[in-house]
């Protein structure tokens, strides 16, 4: 099996990118996306060439490393998976793959594919969590949780962190990772201390890292690798208004 | 060398509780002046690093990683022990110490895993505060089910992503203290080297991975949290960037390397499919709670798995482990399967897999119930290989998941340097020669959140505050040698690509120091390695510079570290002479293939010591005396 990728290539921060094209032969279609690009970078280390810089670890679509965007669509073709889930076979023999880094004035690029994150982390810093210290937990079954809403903050909680939801946006908006953490926290008894700061402290931060407005295109939804739902996005917006008007 | 384990007085389910009582303290207004450094943030650095900033010490965390989150901790999946007895099915410290004891076949230290028991009802009381969603039953309390080696149901669990659920917890955790200014996270940054001054760790180099800055940092305790060494191999289940390099230059620098030779072979992960392959995934031991491990009773079958009549299946752990069945442990199960192979039964194109089969549990419980259980696994089977396993069974083969070895440290966690702690995976200390299923993730939380915080005071309570100065001549003399190495790797300008060398050392220790091995096959092993080694320095091909972002020279130096490392892993494994646990030595075997221990001579605990560029390593033991339970022969038939 053959392909022809099409690769952003930029050395820095600074610098300007350019698409340059590699051919990729010898491949086979149980070959994930990501073994592949390990050929080309081994084929382009034997020809004295930097090989081509991309994230990537767990290879198992949890960690939320890898983040490319195939053709335009972040993570590639499939729903539900993360980059390093995507088999070759899951494209034709001889096609052309454009592979570009995210897209997003708060994701910068490093290098080639990889861009900065960190945006992500400062968000979480501001308000992603229980303020529990170490050692001052009741008993685990103190407090019981329904099964159902133990499921549906799991669901929430699920995400990666990988920001395919920032790439796939037009406006390249957050508001799917932020409603995740806001709602898997809000919907268990845990989280109700907090849980009015937790979402204003959590938006002004997603504000200031310069990530866009949310106009219900669910693109996100559409990308995302843990299928997180956009009723996420519904069940912020009601913790924040509620927290603006309680504060009136 | 003589090593004291300063394990406390007193009778085995006293000692913690004594320890805590006598521990000397650092009072809260000199906690401040304490800095403390801490590599790695996967289970144990995060919650450590976050639970020493809520004491109120000055903390700095490291990762290699984009964000603290990434640690490979987070792929982990099926669960988490504690003996909370929630099922009133018999559980209780005592048993899952035993448990343990036994899991890892009598190789670890009694008080260390009596410890880890008692904490373990802890860490769930501290996960679910933080808003871990762990699985519930309909009546809102906490579900549980069983793992290998045990006969109670103590494990909790988050769907299959449990790993992934506690480590955001402890993320959050440590979030929440850098937002607070008490911690300052240092992601993109990777450890080169150990800092050791006038006998004391008081630092470390590092390498930003964007600008190619090193650096040294300097503090009052150095905490390495940098978990185990398993892509060694180049196959395994570990994340590709998980690497040996912070704990072997440690290593290099007189902290003692125990029982590098025990791995952990895990028995459910899809099987190898090609040369090219990068990883191998793991399917979670809870699989086994439903799915019952088979291979045709025929040599050479042909059929589809479907077409196989029941009464020519063999359920090879049914049969050969009745009282445990599918849930023997995983060396256990492991060595099993990798029989029922060499006899020419294996199935899949390779003749190297086994199946795992739901069938009869999708009949028992309906496909919904299994669909709840394990969705997020079958999905992942079938992304990879495009098979359903709703319809036909899964196949499987056992691949490299966990070290138990790591470097030495006492009962404080504290290695043979005075202020090198080392917790989590990257230690040696509680699993023996096997882990069993959901104990990781136990002990990297009961290291960070509930064990570390007590005894780094007492530690510390002894020093003086030593300050950021990092301009003695141990810094000069560190940064000189981690300049010196980068530039070297760069300079080779050989043919062949890192990963070249990589798998030539995957394959060599896989063959040699893997799931059996011999004397033969291990000086064979030991003679390729050297020559694999000297090989890499005169032809591996790092391109690019040191000045910014270059995943060749990361990985050159990860692998370079490797290869030194599976030298010491073979030698170890030569000279235990005796099968414990995951070291299956073929020469030491009982009359029915099971492994022969030596207890006179190998009850022990290795601990390597390096010399110098050159020079053979030298082996000191501590030995393990078994107090409360006495030694016996591991049996789960």
């Amino acid at each position: 099996m053959k392909l022809h990728l099409r690769v952003w290539r930029q050395q820095s921060r600074q610098s300007e990118g350019s698409f340059v094209t590699y051919e990729a032969d010898g491949l086979t279609p149980n070959m994930s996306f990501l073994e592949m690009l390990d050929v080309v970078n081994d084929r382009l280390t034997k020809e004295g060439q930097e090989p081509i810089a991309f994230e990537h670890d767990c290879r198992e679509g949890i960690c939320g490393s890898c983040a490319m965007a195939i053709n335009g669509e972040p993570h590639g073709p499939n729903a539900g998976a993360t980059t390093c889930q995507v088999y070759l076979r899951s494209f034709r023999d001889g096609q052309t793959l454009t592979v570009e880094p995210w897209r997003a004035k708060a994701f910068p690029v490093i290098k080639d594919l990889v861009a900065d994150r960190s945006a992500f982390d400062r968000i979480i810093q501001s308000g992603g969590f229980v303020s529990v210290g170490t050692g001052q937990a009741p008993d685990a079954n103190a407090i019981p949780i329904g099964k159902g809403i133990a499921e549906k903050a799991f669901d929430a909680a699920h995400c990666i962190g990988c920001g395919a939801c920032v790439a796939a946006c037009r406006n390249s908006s957050a508001m799917l990772f932020v409603a995740a953490k806001v709602s898997h926290l809000g919907l268990l008894p845990q989280g109700q201390t907090e849980r009015k700061q937790r979402v204003q402290k959590m938006v002004a931060a997603m504000d200031a890292e310069g990530f866009g407005n949310c106009s219900n295109q669910y693109a996100c939804e559409a990308v995302c690798p843990k299928e997180i739902s956009v009723e996420m996005i519904a069940r912020m917006n009601r913790d924040y208004a509620g927290a603006v008007v309680d504060q009136i | 060398m003589k090593l004291d384990a300063r394990i406390p007085a007193g009778p085995l389910a006293e000692k913690w509780t004594r320890f805590k009582a006598n521990v000397r303290l650092v009072s809260p207004a000199n906690k401040r002046k304490y800095e403390v450094i801490v590599v790695g943030t996967g289970l144990a650095g995060a919650s450590a690093a976050a639970s020493l900033a809520e004491l109120g010490y000055q903390v700095k965390s490291f990762c290699f990683q984009d964000s603290p989150r990434r640690a490979h901790s987070i792929a982990a999946q099926g669960g988490i022990n504690a003996a909370k007895n929630y099922q009133n099915d018999g559980d209780s410290v005592r048993r899952l110490f035993q448990d343990t004891i036994k899991g890892g076949d009598f190789r670890s230290r009694e008080a260390n895993v009596h410890r880890l028991a008692e904490v373990s009802v802890n860490i769930i009381d501290q996960c679910v505060a933080q808003g871990v969603p762990f699985a519930r039953e309909y009546g809102g309390m906490l579900a549980n089910r069983s793992f290998g080696g045990a006969q109670v149901s103590r494990t909790f669990y988050a769907r299959g992503a449990t790993g992934q659920q506690l480590l955001l917890g402890a993320y959050q955790a440590l979030s929440r203290q850098i937002g607070l200014g008490k911690v300052t996270m240092m992601p993109r940054h990777e450890m080169l080297d150990l800092v050791v001054e006038e006998g004391q760790a008081k630092g470390i180099v590092t390498r930003h991975l964007v600008t190619g800055e090193l650096k040294t940092h300097a503090a009052d305790a150095v905490l390495l949290c940098t978990g185990g060494y398993g892509n060694a191999y180049y196959l395994s289940t570990y994340a590709r960037g998980s690497n040996v390099t912070a704990t072997w230059r440690a290593h290099r620098r007189g902290a003692l390397f125990s029982n590098p030779c025990f791995t952990q072979i895990h028995p459910t992960c899809i099987p190898v499919t090609g040369e090219y392959q990068s990883k191998l995934t793991l399917m979670s031991e809870s699989l086994r709670n439903d799915g019952r491990c088979w291979v045709p009773k025929a040599k050479g079958e042909q059929r589809a798995a479907v077409q196989i009549p029941e009464g020519e299946r063999d359920y090879f752990l049914e049969r050969m482990y009745p009282s445990y069945g599918n849930l023997a442990p995983r060396d256990i199960a492991s060595r099993a399967a990798k029989r029922v192979c060499d006899e020419g039964r294996g199935v899949g194109p390779t003749g190297l897999g086994v199946y795992l089969d739901f069938s009869e549990a999708i009949g028992r419980l309906g496909e919904a119930t299994v669909r709840e259980r394990y969705a997020n696994l079958f999905a992942m089977y079938h992304e990879i290989t495009g098979e359903s396993a709703y319809e036909s069974p899964m196949r499987i083969f056992p691949a490299v998941h966990y070290t138990m070895g790591g470097l030495w440290v006492d009962y404080h966690l504290m290695s043979n340097i005075p202020g090198l702690f080392v917790l989590g995976e990257a230690n040696f200390s509680d699993h023996g020669a096997n882990r069993l299923g959901a104990s990781a993730l136990m002990q990297g939380l009961a290291d960070g959140y509930f064990v570390l915080p007590y005894t780094i005071g007492d530690y510390l309570s002894q020093q003086k505050p030593r300050g950021e100065k990092t301009d003695g001549p141990a810094f000069q003399e560190a940064m000189g040698a981690t300049q010196a190495r980068t530039k070297k790797l760069l300079g080779v300008n050989g043919r062949k690509p890192v990963s070249e060398f990589h798998r030539k050392l995957g394959k060599t220790l896989w063959d040699t120091c893997g799931m059996s091995r011999t004397k033969k096959g291990l000086e064979e092993g030991l003679a390729i390695l050297g020559g694999l080694r000297e090989e890499f320095w005169k032809d591996v091909k790092v391109p690019g510079s040191g000045a910014d972002l270059n995943q060749s020279l990361e990985k050159a130096g990860r692998v370079a570290d490797f290869l030194e490392l599976g030298e010491l892993m073979c030698r170890d494994a030569l000279e235990r002479e005796e099968s414990c646990g995951c070291h299956f030595r073929e020469e030491h075997q009982t009359s029915d293939g099971e492994c022969a221990r030596k207890d006179a001579e190998h009850s022990y605990v290795s601990a390597w010591e390096f010399k110098g560029e050159g020079k053979s390593e030298v082996r000191h033991t501590e030995p393990l005396s078994f107090e409360e339970l006495a030694l016996a022969t591991r049996s789960y038939k």
